[in-house]
């Protein structure tokens, strides 16, 4: 390159100068790139609230519907499991729900609007799997302590009949529960809190 | 005249092209060290299978269909109906698996023989950025066939970036494309996997090749052959890798195809190895199965992530088990690079990397107990101890004395009597003593080779002692 007779300061000022109008072109060129992979406005409208007909759920029966294509639980507590539940505190890691995802209408140590409809997300905190639904007590493979819950077939997480998760195991907050309300006694609606309020 | 014409046609290429500077540089002037054994196939075998697998997976595009709705029954399609299309699919899938075959005792002689060191180490982090793009390359291409596996799989991977701290949850948002794993994540893991990730493998492996061919191999012995050159500066152990390489690979070529077609027509699916029997179920987003276990490649790393009881920290450590082959090269402070001269500490070490990494992915298959996890934990410990204790065993180390020049070993076929010695110890020969079995001419008697315990027992006593002789 000849450098006779060049203001080398002005020419280091050009190559800066163009390196960083460069830098700045590109940055401004990558949000489109990279924003066009964020969810699209549709799959942002696919998340329409559920109704749910509960009249024919029978006592200790779960039902699994879609709600924004994850899988959401209902199931039907019965006296004797909600007797269990409040013998479990000491066991578990968050029993008042203060880490956890919820609704304030279901922020009890029940988790839940009416104590024996249960109404959760399917889906493991810890890593997405959907946990298997386990009621019985003491199964073998489970072992003596278990009361019913949830188990994860993954990683091996524990959660009690009412989405709360065990102490010493990998997922580390309670199940999310979704929005959802009653408009009837027996028709719930998920995926809003209130009539017509979307989450 | 005939040959005159072919001559001007190559000299008019060669004036515009170098095509026999590029032919002498990597391949016909190109010197080897002459004493590669097997472990030296698995490069250009790993090579065979990245075209294999470009080859296969053209194919497969033009009848698969990258949509939730039509995914699973396109394979279906594919496997029953497109003419030769179940071979191309089983080509395919044999060969994800029979890549990591490769390239895991690829990278293991890498760590045997020091092809890692000074002055290697770039070859290595190319070699490790290769192993990553090829993770990312199997992974997304597991979820292709939209199966259970392949929709709960992606499901807990993709769950896997949620655990960063603060970025997490809007990250894997961004990688799915939606709130759950679903048409959209489908779509784009199809675009990453047929385009964006075999031209990044692409790319990497020239940088490895160009890397490895500035430097020169490495070999057995772990010392260089360019210390030692003829008048010509020509290396005295080296030899052309054309013809003598070529021919050689090509060897490897013919085995590996035997293995190969062997797995392809009589056990595509390797007992659920290769193919797992719960993809065969279509993607159902509102079950998981009860088992979920990646395929075999990926069970050493995610053994590691389950036997940490924290997510974040799971995360960490699957991550740096992998993070940390990167900083290998400086990690290892002996200037010894073979093995074959290595102290008993370090082949001590080798060992228990092996056994744990064995037994990691044993452990990832299995279902969740409490005993697996305490193992997982101990094998844990064995595979980072290797690494992260090697500053300090790897200086404690009593070299034996390197030799000058490359040494000769023994080759297949001088075990060969050896071995048919151990296996006449092994067994012995017997009359047979039923008569329902005789089916003898006259007079003569049948023998039966029949395994003999006492000397079976022999010949493993003897073994173990070589083997806890050969790691001091």
């Amino acid at each position: 390159m000849n450098t006779e007779g060049v203001d080398e300061s002005k020419r280091q000022f050009l190559t800066s100068a163009l390196t960083v109008v460069g830098a700045v072109g590109t940055g401004y060129l990558a949000v489109p790139f990279l924003a066009q992979m964020q969810p699209s406005v549709k799959a942002m409208a696919a998340g329409a609230p559920v109704e749910v007909d509960l009249s024919k759920m029978e006592p200790g029966q779960l039902i699994r519907v879609a709600w924004r294509g994850k899988p959401v639980w209902i199931l039907n507590r019965t006296k004797a499991v909600l007797e269990t539940l409040k013998t479990l505190e000491d066991q578990l890691s968050d029993p008042h729900s203060r880490d956890s995802i919820q609704p304030t209408t279901s922020k009890n140590s029940l988790r839940a609007i009416k104590p024996e409809i249960f109404v959760a997300v399917g889906l493991c905190t810890h890593f997405g799997c959907s946990p298997t639904f386990r009621p019985e007590i003491a199964p073998n493979d489970l072992g003596a302590e278990w009361k019913g819950g949830f188990f994860c077939p993954c990683h091996g997480s524990r959660f009690d009949l009412a989405g709360r998760v065990y102490r010493g195991v990998p997922a580390p907050t309670n199940l999310e529960i979704p929005p959802h309300h009653y408009v009837k006694d027996t028709l719930l609606v998920i995926g809003e809190t209130t009539e017509g309020k979307a989450a | 005249m005939k040959t005159n014409r072919i001559t001007e046609c190559s000299n008019w290429v060669l004036a515009r092209f170098p095509l026999s500077k590029l032919w002498n540089e990597h391949m016909a002037h190109y010197y080897a060290p002459k004493n590669f054994n097997f472990w030296y196939f698995f490069g250009s075998l790993a090579l065979l299978v990245l075209v294999n697998q470009f080859v296969t997976g053209i194919l497969l595009t033009m009848n698969y269909k990258p949509d939730a709705k039509l995914a699973f029954d396109s394979v279906e399609y594919i496997m029953r109906d497109v003419n030769w299309g179940w071979l191309v699919r089983y080509m395919h899938s044999t060969g994800a698996s029979a890549f990591f075959i490769v390239v895991y005792l690829h990278m293991f002689r890498g760590l045997i023989y020091g092809s890692y060191k000074q002055p290697r180490e770039l070859i290595w982090i190319f070699g490790m950025l290769l192993f990553l793009a090829l993770m990312a390359e199997a992974f997304m291409g597991y979820l292709l066939p939209w199966g259970q596996m392949s929709y709960w799989g992606a499901q807990v991977i993709i769950s896997l970036f949620s655990a960063i701290p603060f970025v997490g949850d809007d990250l894997s948002l961004w990688i799915r494309g939606d709130y759950v794993v679903s048409d959209a994540t489908l779509n784009r893991f199809f675009a990453f996997h047929v385009i964006a990730v075999p031209l990044v493998l692409v790319m990497l492996v020239f940088l490895h090749i160009v890397a490895l061919h500035e430097v020169g191999s490495n070999n057995p012995d772990g010392i260089e052959i360019k210390k030692t050159k003829d008048a010509n500066g020509i290396p005295l152990d080296g030899i052309p890798f054309h013809p003598y390489y070529t021919v050689k690979d090509l060897v490897g070529v013919g085995v590996f195809l035997i293995f190969f077609a062997t797995i392809i027509f009589y056990l595509p699916e390797v007992g659920g190895f290769f193919l797992e029997s719960d993809n065969f179920i279509p993607a159902d987003p509102l079950r998981t199965p009860e088992h979920i276990a990646p395929l075999w490649y990926f069970t050493p790393f995610y053994a590691i992530l389950r036997a940490i009881p924290d997510k974040f920290a799971g995360v960490i450590a699957m991550f740096g088990s992998i993070a940390v082959l990167f900083i290998l090269p400086w990690l290892d402070r002996s200037p010894i690079k073979s093995v074959r001269y290595r102290g008993g500490i370090f082949k001590k070490a080798l060992f228990v990397l092996v056994v744990s990494f064995v037994a990691l992915g044993y452990l990832g298959t299995q279902p969740v107990t409490p005993t697996g996890t305490i193992f997982s934990r101990i094998f844990t410990l064995g595979y980072f101890g290797f690494f992260l204790l090697m500053p300090i065993y790897s200086r404690w180390e009593k070299a034996k004395p390197l030799p000058t020049r490359l040494t000769e070993q023994p080759t297949i076929e001088d075990h060969i009597p050896a071995l048919k010695e151990v296996f006449d110890e092994m067994t012995v020969l017997k009359p047979v003593t039923n008569p329902d079995d005789m089916k003898s001419f006259y007079g003569s008697t049948v023998l039966r080779r029949r395994p003999n315990p006492k000397g079976i027992l022999r010949v493993v006593s003897r073994v173990a002692k070589k083997i806890k002789a050969s790691l001091d």
